[in-house]
């Protein structure tokens, strides 16, 4: 059995692209709605502090449940469509980034809380340009690792007709060919060392003022 | 701790939750899928079918196949991690290294190399088991090299001028205060490895996937719902008794 056969990747360009693109897709709309979701969560967990042991709770018994179950069981919802990858995607982003949203938001030193009620910030005024500001590494941690996951959960999908790259591992599987394994495993890791960089630069732009330290 | 996955005051309410909300989407699932339209019946039959409990794919089979797969993996996977997680925090040396290719790691993904494997090494246990090494692998490197070099240096230090030789500090010092998150890491991925176990089936092997992929195939969503509860309340119960492991190990000095 040839183990790589190049030819394949040239005749195939259209479809690996495609299936890149698809899963860049799946992945950056999860993300977008996991964090629409978890941020209002997580603000609604700071007020109310009750909230979030059983919330956190919650997220970690979600990650005892198969992600492949949770896909068939949207099924008959929605169809093997792209929403039923999305709806499921979107839920164990939403587990991820709710936590470090709520850390990052805690972690904020008093001090600064108080320093800015103290030269008359208004609490929305002093959520967006104070805290949120101060709290932006711990929460694009959150979404670094909500993101790489997420690349990585994608593929699980395949096996409900979706899957990005995940697609190429049930060609592979139906040809008993590697070759698109292959492709599909290292484009796959490689999208999330590419993300992962991104969200890193991303970072560094909008936080000028933490630059100077190391 | 933060990075603790499942706390266990909450764990109860917590499944509790989680146990209704699964129902009532498995309940509107599985009417569609042709079930009696009421999936508390539909489950209530199907964990009481005599032809689940016996026979070679009777639920308690399929618990152990799936069991074994975690156990053998879990049990490579600690070979692996632990002590290039626990050297690399002691000498602190490849620390950013690390912590970039566990972060990495989780894009890894399981069905590929268990596919792949199988077409590589063909039908048995090996697709599984590599692939869920390659799972539990980076959450136990990060936890534990995290928890060695969170050692406050000032407590090193003391150890080396009692006189301790390097080792000693490692596993008389280091290790102990460690402990709760090298313990952190191992939980998350048995957790993670005992519902990854499911993708075996993908490949014709064993296991609780069973359910699963034969309920997606044959549309009978009553396993696919059976089947991921058993998981769950695996992956509760491995998660219970680590959990329960540790607070028997971890030295009464640290417990906060």
């Amino acid at each position: 059995m040839n183990l790589f056969r190049w030819s394949w990747v040239m005749n195939n360009t259209d479809v690996i692209l495609d299936k890149l693109v698809q899963h860049l897709q799946l992945t950056g709309l999860a993300l977008l709605f996991g964090f629409a979701i978890a941020f209002p969560l997580a603000l609604a967990a700071i007020r109310w502090p009750r909230l979030y042991g059983p919330s956190l709770g919650i997220t970690g018994v979600g990650f005892t449940i198969p992600s492949l179950a949770l896909f068939i069981l949207l099924i008959p919802f929605t169809g093997l469509s792209m929403a039923t990858s999305l709806i499921g995607l979107t839920i164990y982003t939403l587990l991820i980034l709710f936590r470090n949203t709520v850390e990052g938001l805690t972690g904020v030193p008093r001090e600064v809380s108080e320093a800015a009620r103290a030269m008359g910030y208004t609490r929305l005024h002093q959520l967006f340009t104070v805290e949120l500001p101060v709290a932006l590494p711990v929460i694009v941690a959150g979404i670094r690792i909500a993101a790489v996951t997420t690349i990585g959960l994608v593929t699980v999908t395949a096996l409900i007709g979706q899957g990005g790259l995940g697609q190429l591992f049930i060609t592979g599987f139906t040809l008993h060919f590697p070759t698109p394994l292959i492709v599909g495993f290292v484009l796959s890791v490689m999208l999330a060392v590419v993300v992962d960089l991104f969200l890193v630069a991303v970072l560094w732009l909008v936080t000028p003022w933490r630059r100077g330290r190391s | 701790m933060a990075r603790r996955l499942l706390s266990i005051p909450f764990a109860v309410p917590a499944l509790v939750t989680a146990g209704v909300l699964l129902l009532v989407v498995a309940s509107n699932a599985v009417a569609a899928g042709g079930g009696s339209g009421n999936v508390i019946v539909d489950l209530f039959a199907w964990f009481t079918d005599p032809q689940n409990w016996l026979g070679d794919r009777s639920i308690p089979v399929r618990s152990l196949e799936h069991i074994y797969y975690v156990l053998v993996s879990m049990a490579i996977a600690l070979a692996i991690a632990l002590p290039l997680g626990i050297g690399l925090g002691h000498t602190g040396r490849g620390g950013l290294l690390a912590i970039n290719v566990s972060n990495i790691g989780r894009a890894v993904p399981e069905l590929g190399i268990v596919i792949l494997v199988f077409l590589l090494a063909g039908y048995g246990d090996l697709p599984v088991i590599v692939a869920l090494v390659a799972l539990a692998v980076p959450p136990m490197v990060t936890n534990s090299f995290v928890g060695m070099r969170s050692v406050d240096p000032d407590i090193r230090q003391a150890a080396r001028g009692m006189g301790m030789t390097g080792w000693q500090v490692l596993w008389r010092v280091e290790l102990p205060i460690a402990l709760p998150l090298v313990m952190a890491g191992i939980r998350t991925s048995a957790v993670q490895v005992m519902s990854t176990a499911t993708l075996a089936a993908y490949v014709g092997l064993g296991g609780l996937g069973r359910y699963l992929i034969d309920g997606l195939a044959q549309k009978q969503l009553t396993q696919v719902v059976g089947g991921a509860i058993v998981v769950a309340l695996l992956a509760l119960a491995i998660e219970a008794i680590l959990a329960r492991l540790q607070r028997a190990i971890v030295s009464e000095g640290l417990r906060g």
